[in-house]
């Protein structure tokens, strides 16, 4: 229990360090963005009180008041949920942030689960045939896949399949161009599973790698353990020794990964959803920095922030539920 | 003291040899050393010319320019070799950045325990929760205030985004070995601790190091690419993620005149990480001799 608290206590403070870290960007350090937003709208012809009162309306602090107060007030201000306005998109940012969490949860989670569950099934085959050919090939490829940069194997997707082979639509994006947004109808999701299939492809492709290593090292380390062996000697079946023997309690510790990852989901691929121009935290994320856009960028951030925390502390709490023994260390 | 010396050639022959055993590590050397002489003296030969030639554009590969040229009528292959000394110097200085913030934390958090070590592991701990690429982006994005960063500013940002779990690692490599016997003997002919970290700890740690540091060359790879393939940092100067940024810009993937151009940092970014990863991973067989299981 008393883990349990501490992890939870750590989660509070990893929150509070990511808004202090975001406040002191923000604010803090000199030619911040709100002194250039100030200096932006000084430029313009604007009078110190009118730039004064478009950028209140735009963060939920007083540019003038003591740097403190202005703290606390961004605190108040995110715990409210109240994070500020963009001002090129002219919408509050919690809007957007709702427009775009859908379609990254939808095409990450896919692409997550899909990429787990291959990585385990190939993992673990290779552990059992580990030192073949097909061993080799496959744990060069995981090892590759994980330092290309994901948007690399886009391109390379993008122009193989897309366009010179045709399969996939060629104009990128979240949907067609013909297709009604408004209208959830049939026409409607076969085209967003259309577009969904390329960006899923290479965030799959690249990301079963990891979860394939993981995998192969557990299932080498839970096969040299006597209960296998014991299990085999009693003449169980080969089936049930790799279910249930050898596949539960490899995977035990990748189950850690995998909600940690679910936390990474809303941060949104980042390089998949700039090449696919997908409409994402991640790409919203770009959009703000290259926009200057500064709330939008730290909206972006401290949601990501939000759910990889939040991820982390479900996986130290699935973890000592599906493993009792990390809870009496 | 020439014991030492002599200890040191026959591991560094040693290293060659495991290398020469298996043709994967021995290609991802060739691809490294490779990369790094054209970093080193390619420039001389080709030297970088950033005018544009309207009349150019986009011309097919020929003699004189092997890799066609770019929507701006510069020359490809004077790009990607010019380019490929940002890509290397960046990653260099990142590697030394991350090993260096990594092993002041590992080190000293690992040797000195209790409360202190308690103390760095939380903070790191909250550093690897937090994004990793995000908070780059977001470091980046603001911290320039509009100007160009240097080279070295840019791997400094990426470094320290990326130390946390380095500096893991080590600590776990450094708690491994204070328990060994040699470390009880320095302690009990009352060595000092500054002894025990320079004269002991640290020379045992090296090879621990030097892989990491390959994996944290890829790292700066991968984050540089993210920067500047995304057009996060200002950059006048021309690199590969730069000229994919460009290649995107003019919609390369549907203009079959733009491929080459736009193929052809990534088919060197693929070449580099593979290298990379190719000797980081023959390094811990180096090291950890029990992995080498095929003999």
């Amino acid at each position: 229990m008393r883990w349990i608290v501490r992890k939870t206590v750590l989660s509070v403070i990893t929150l509070f360090c990511a808004v202090t870290i975001t406040f002191f960007l923000y604010r803090v350090i000199p030619g911040n963005p709100v002194d250039l937003m100030i200096n932006y709208y000084l430029s313009l012809g604007y009078s110190y009180e009118e730039a004064l009162s478009r950028v209140l309306m735009m963060v939920p602090f007083v540019p003038t008041a003591p740097l403190h107060e202005q703290y606390v007030d961004f605190l108040k201000g995110v715990l409210r949920g109240d994070l500020g306005y963009s001002f090129t998109l002219a919408q509050p940012i919690t809007r957007i942030l709702g427009y775009a969490i859908p379609w990254t949860v939808f095409s990450v989670s896919i692409s997550l689960v899909i990429s787990f569950l291959l990585g385990i099934m190939m993992g673990m085959y290779i552990a059992y045939k580990r030192g073949s050919l097909l061993d080799k090939i496959i744990s060069f490829y995981s090892s590759i896949t994980t330092a290309m940069p994901q948007n690399i194997l886009g391109f390379f997707l993008i122009w193989s399949l897309a366009i010179q082979l045709g399969w996939f639509p060629k104009e990128l994006g979240p949907y067609g161009p013909r297709v009604d947004p408004s209208k959830f109808n049939l026409e409607f999701i076969t085209s967003v599973l259309r577009h969904a299939a390329l960006p899923i492809l290479t965030y799959v492709l690249t990301s079963m790698g990891s979860w394939i290593l993981m995998m192969k090292s557990s299932t080498i380390s839970v096969l040299g353990e006597y209960y296998v062996t014991a299990a085999e000697a009693r003449g169980l079946k080969d089936r049930r020794i790799v279910t249930t023997y050898v596949g539960r309690n490899a995977v035990l510790p990748l189950f850690t990964r995998f909600a940690i990852s679910l936390g990474f989901m809303f941060g949104g691929a980042l390089l998949i959803e700039n090449l696919f121009l997908y409409p994402g935290i991640g790409r919203y994320l770009t959009i703000g920095i290259s926009m200057r856009d500064y709330p939008l960028v730290t909206g972006c951030f401290l949601i990501t922030s939000v759910a990889t925390v939040l991820g982390n502390l479900l996986a130290d709490l699935l973890y000592s539920r599906l493993d009792p023994r990390i809870r009496f260390e | 003291m020439i014991s030492r010396k002599s200890g040191q050639f026959k591991r560094l022959t040693y290293a060659f040899k495991v290398f020469r055993r298996k043709p994967t590590s021995m290609a991802g050397l060739i691809i490294v050393v490779f990369f790094t002489l054209m970093a080193l003296i390619g420039p001389f030969f080709f030297p970088l010319d950033i005018r544009a030639y309207p009349a150019k554009r986009y011309l097919p590969p020929s003699w004189q320019h092997p890799l066609g040229t770019d929507p701006y009528g510069r020359d490809v292959l004077m790009q990607i070799i010019n380019g490929s000394r940002d890509a290397l110097l960046i990653a260099a200085l990142t590697g030394l950045v991350t090993i260096f913030i990594a092993t002041v934390i590992g080190v000293s958090s690992g040797i000195l325990g209790g409360l202190f070590d308690e103390v760095l592991m939380r903070i790191t701990e909250i550093f690897l929760i937090l994004p990793q690429y995000p908070l780059l982006l977001l470091i980046a994005a603001i911290l320039p205030a509009g100007r160009e960063l240097t080279l070295f500013e840019v791997s400094l940002i990426i470094g320290i985004v990326q130390w946390p779990g380095t500096a893991r690692a080590i600590r776990s490599q450094v708690l491994a070995i204070r328990e060994r016997p040699f470390i009880e003997a320095a302690r009990c002919l009352n060595l000092g601790s500054l002894h025990i970290i320079f004269r002991e700890i640290i020379p045992n740690l090296t090879p621990y190091l030097v892989m990491n540091f390959f994996l944290a060359l890829t790292g700066g790879i991968y984050s540089q690419v993210i920067l500047f393939s995304l057009g996060i940092l200002r950059f006048t100067s021309i690199n590969w993620g730069v000229m994919i940024n460009i290649a995107m810009g003019e919609s390369a993937l549907i203009n079959p005149k733009a491929w080459i151009y736009l193929f052809s940092p990534i088919v060197c970014i693929v070449l580099l990480q593979t290298g990379l990863v190719l000797i980081s991973s023959a390094l811990e067989e180096v090291f950890n001799p029990r992995l080498r299981t095929e003999e």
